[in-house]
């Protein structure tokens, strides 16, 4: 059986799956729980100074998609509204009670050195593994100042994080914000900063819509509503991509990484694995189905890690980066053509009015014999996939590569590149 | 049609009584065969379905409804732009939602057939949306401009009602006989209980009606109260929904016994009762048949609380014009179907039926039925016969308007028109009819199309 534990960023953990800083980690019955279940680590939900905020009712609003409930999730809801000395109190018997699950504690307090060198002392004290710095939240501390009005301005991430790395010994974990233009920048801006790890990505700012009877946007509080932080398996890809992006930046400097978006199961923690990440967080999908889906992601990677022969997560961590590069790098001369099976074929005509209607008219509809038939029309086929992707039936539509002994060519190199010239 | 329950006392027969079962066992065995979907289900089934291009669902729908469009409207909630869709081709969508045998048409065609087997259950999607905005109380068509012409509609069932919708929504007024005292036709009178509860029948009859500019005159049997000449003298065009008026007997000896009974007069009284518990049933009843109307009786014979029944067909399964829905639907309701065997004899005492002797059949080399000569009987208190209805054309072939009839019915061309000018037909009463409810309400529709060029034309 593959050996799913990890040390990230020296912080050891049984398995990559923790559950990441918000409600299923705000307190010790939920996080004993969660590791009876057979959870690796939480970030215990973002501790801050006393007196502790308070929070609305009316919290998460959802996005629904042909009856699957929750594809995306937002909420309005805070940092901890406890008291930071319970918090710590119950951090301190969870780490003792449980010492080989990760202990990591998400901090935000205002953006003053003094605040952060006090908490990072307290939170010392309870044998916690590690701290994350939470420079994402997106509503409600960003209008006071913390949070992602932090993690936007990359000068502020930097010197915090300095602040933290001189404060402590404990590995420092900076979460960055999606909300930027550029996830480079802020990513390059822990690093300087001398972080230990970043985890990403935080909420992205959202409404997900709006009631159309009360003309406000949901969750709904009183009449009103404000944009909150979006999550669930909807911004997997926009995690995904932000996670490429810092892998291979040069200046990120292979910096350790905590995926975090829309990770539902143990596939998805692969993907974000092979994108560099050494651990996951998970939050959408445990506060839908509870903490027992952690079984599938543990025993799914592990079984998928011995069908591929990857013994630890470092046999396989990274290597889709390495294929991860900017467009013009791509082979112009790789060319693929659609195959219908139809033998599979339902005859639903997806294929078709995709093409005809939105493409290249490469689909044609026939009738044989009164039968429907689609078949591609090679000539007109550009090989961009939507059929593939449009077809209910699996493998029914194929992609064949077409374009055998040519050589690689990317658009640098193309000769059809008015700037070709100038790119060299 | 005659009322056998009231001309004839079933109570005296030995066997035979009403009310075997309790008032809440009947109302719970004639309840919706199956349930209305809500809006979260109703959802959930709409988002199954593909939007196909060129959708085989559509092609395979007598009435050539947009399917997918009606779907996907369920699917965001659009449930007036969905039953419209429905309606504008199919005004009786909600008892064709409810009696089409969707099974050999849209949902076999659904290419989720193909797929998994398991198609979008677009009938009751179709009833889903039906359903709401008939509950809204809206009348959604309008009138166009009166044109001045008056049509008469013979016959107020699924063809005969579609015909005069639409007519009525070109213009034109409508003045519709009916022979019987309730309009719908076998929507009312014919389909089983279970398949159109709730009084849904006249539901319908009513919404249809309420587009205005239809008149019913109850009562009025073609051949008898009216002719076709009379009506050709005082309308403007002649629509026939006829039916079929006839049902086809054994050929049997003793045929007209007590406990021998047609299954489409047993089944209208049944339709009529309230509570279903003032109708007679029989301990051991057989039916003989194998189409639909087999089917209804039997199911509905057993859910009155008959001990036995059995349904004997002289040909094997394939050959029954039942659907195998129907059949499997028979079989779970505890109905014995037997295959290959054909009625030779009726046993009778004292002037009721006691049983039927069966002789088994088989094909000959060249594929016709014979009777092998080996016989079985069957013990019976009731017996049923199911093999068929027929058109009854005397009057329609009177000398004074006698139409040309194929097959034994109505010979029409496009649009339904008949050999007489002016005057059109269609539903089961004409050739090459299909016996579908939704076949007689594209008739009726195309009908009322071609009437109006008939008359734009004149």
């Amino acid at each position: 059986m593959a050996d799913i534990s990890y040390n990230f960023a020296g912080i050891k953990t049984p398995n990559p799956f923790w559950l990441a800083s918000a409600p299923p980690t705000d307190k010790e019955y939920n996080v004993v729980r969660a590791f009876e279940a057979g959870w690796g680590g939480v970030v215990w939900k973002t501790l801050g100074e006393d007196p502790p905020v308070v929070n609305v009712s009316s919290r998460y609003g959802a996005v629904n998609l042909n009856g699957q409930r929750m594809m995306g999730l937002n909420n309005i809801e805070l940092i901890t509204d406890r008291p930071l000395d319970v918090n710590l109190e119950e951090i301190t018997r969870v780490k003792k009670d449980w010492p080989d699950r990760a202990m990591v504690v998400s901090l935000m307090v205002p953006c003053e050195e003094g605040p952060w060198q006090k908490i990072l002392g307290r939170v010392a004290e309870t044998g916690a593994d590690g701290v994350e710095l939470n420079f994402g939240c997106p509503h409600g501390m960003s209008e006071r100042g913390m949070g992602a009005a932090v993690g936007q301005v990359p000068e502020y991430v930097q010197m915090v994080t300095e602040w933290c790395k001189k404060h402590t010994d404990m590995p420092v974990i900076v979460k960055l914000t999606p909300n930027i233009t550029d996830i480079r920048t802020s990513a390059r801006a822990a690093v300087n900063g001398g972080a230990d790890a970043v985890s990403l990505i935080n909420t992205i700012n959202s409404i997900v819509n709006i009631d159309l009877d009360i003309m406000a946007p949901t969750p709904t509080v009183d009449g009103k509503g404000a944009h909150g932080g979006y999550c669930g398996p909807a911004v997997k890809p926009i995690a995904l991509n932000m996670v490429a992006e810092i892998a291979r930046d040069p200046d990120c400097n292979g910096i350790a990484m905590s995926g975090i978006g829309g990770i539902s199961n143990w596939r998805d923690a692969a993907e974000f694995i092979s994108l560099g990440c050494g651990t996951v967080q998970v939050c959408t999908a445990a506060m839908h189905r509870g903490f027992k889906i952690v079984d599938d992601m543990k025993t799914g990677l592990a079984n998928w890690m011995d069908a591929k022969g990857y013994k630890t997560l470092d046999d396989f961590r990274g290597l889709a980066s390495a294929n991860v590069t900017d467009w013009n790098q791509l082979n112009m001369n790789y060319d693929i053509k659609a195959r219908i099976n139809q033998d599979l074929c339902i005859k639903c005509g997806l294929c078709h009015i995709a093409c005809e209607d939105t493409s290249h008219q490469a689909i044609a509809a026939a009738r044989v014999a009164g039968d429907r038939r689609y078949e591609v029309v090679d000539q007109e086929c550009v090989g961009c996939n939507l059929c593939m992707h449009v077809c209910p039936v699996d493998n029914c539509i194929t992609m064949e590569r077409v374009d055998e002994g040519k050589p690689y060519m990317n658009w640098n190199q193309d000769p059809r590149n008015p700037h070709r010239t100038a790119a060299e | 049609m005659s009322n056998w329950a009231g001309e004839r006392k079933m109570g005296d027969i030995a066997g035979i009584a009403a009310g075997r079962l309790s008032v809440d066992e009947l109302s719970k065995n004639f309840d919706d065969m199956y349930p209305a979907l809500d809006s979260k289900t109703a959802g959930i089934e709409a988002s199954r379905c593909y939007f196909c291009y060129d959708a085989p669902c559509m092609e395979a729908c007598p009435t050539g409804i947009d399917i997918p469009n009606f779907i996907r409207k369920i699917q965001t909630g659009n449930y007036r732009g969905s039953a419209l869709d429905i309606l504008t081709e199919n005004i009786m969508g909600g008892a064709c939602a409810r009696v089409c045998p969707t099974e050999i048409l849209c949902e076999e065609a659904c290419v989720r057939t193909a797929q998994e087997d398991r198609p979008v259950t677009i009938g009751r999607l179709q009833r889903f949306s039906t359903d709401w905005l008939m509950e809204t109380g809206e009348q959604p068509f309008e009138r166009a401009a009166p044109t001045g012409k008056t049509v008469a509609v013979v016959g107020a069932g699924p063809a005969g009602l579609a015909a005069a919708h639409r007519l009525s929504m070109l213009g034109h007024e409508v003045e519709v006989c009916e022979a019987r005292q309730k309009a719908g036709g076998l929507n009312e009178y014919g389909i089983a209980a279970y398949k159109v509860p709730h009084d849904f029948a006249q539901q319908e009859v009513d919404f249809i009606l309420g587009l205005g500019g239809i008149t019913v005159h109850y009562g009025q049997a073609l051949g008898q109260e009216v002719t076709l000449a009379g009506l050709r003298d005082r309308y403007d065009a002649v629509f026939l929904g006829l039916g079929l008026g006839a049902v086809r007997a054994l050929g049997l000896a003793d045929e007209q016994v007590e406990g021998v009974y047609n299954a489409v007069d047993y089944i209208a009284a049944l339709r009529q009762s309230d509570t279903k518990a003032d109708i007679p049933v029989g301990r051991k009843v057989v039916v003989i048949g194998g189409g639909n109307t087999a089917v209804d009786i039997a199911v509905q014979t057993k859910r009155l609380g008959a001990e036995d029944v059995t349904l004997v067909y002289r040909r094997g399964a394939d050959a029954m014009s039942a659907t195998p829905h129907e059949q499997h639907y028979a079989q779970t309701n505890g109905v014995k179907i037997k295959h290959w065997a054909k009625p030779a004899s009726l046993q009778v005492a004292g002037g009721v039926v006691t049983g039927v002797g069966f002789e088994y059949t088989e094909l000959d080399p060249d594929g016709r039925l014979i009777g092998t000569g080996e016989t079985f009987t069957l013990e019976a208190n009731m017996v049923f016969k199911a093999i068929g209805q027929v058109f009854i054309p005397d009057p329609v072939t009177e000398s004074a308007a006698c139409l040309e009839l194929a097959e034994g019915r109505i010979a029409v061309g496009d649009g339904g028109a008949t050999s007489i000018p002016g005057v059109f037909a269609g539903g089961d009463c004409v050739s090459g009819g299909e016996d579908l409810t939704v076949a007689a309400v594209q008739d009726g529709k195309l009908a009322a199309h071609a009437i109006n060029d008939y008359l734009a034309n004149r």
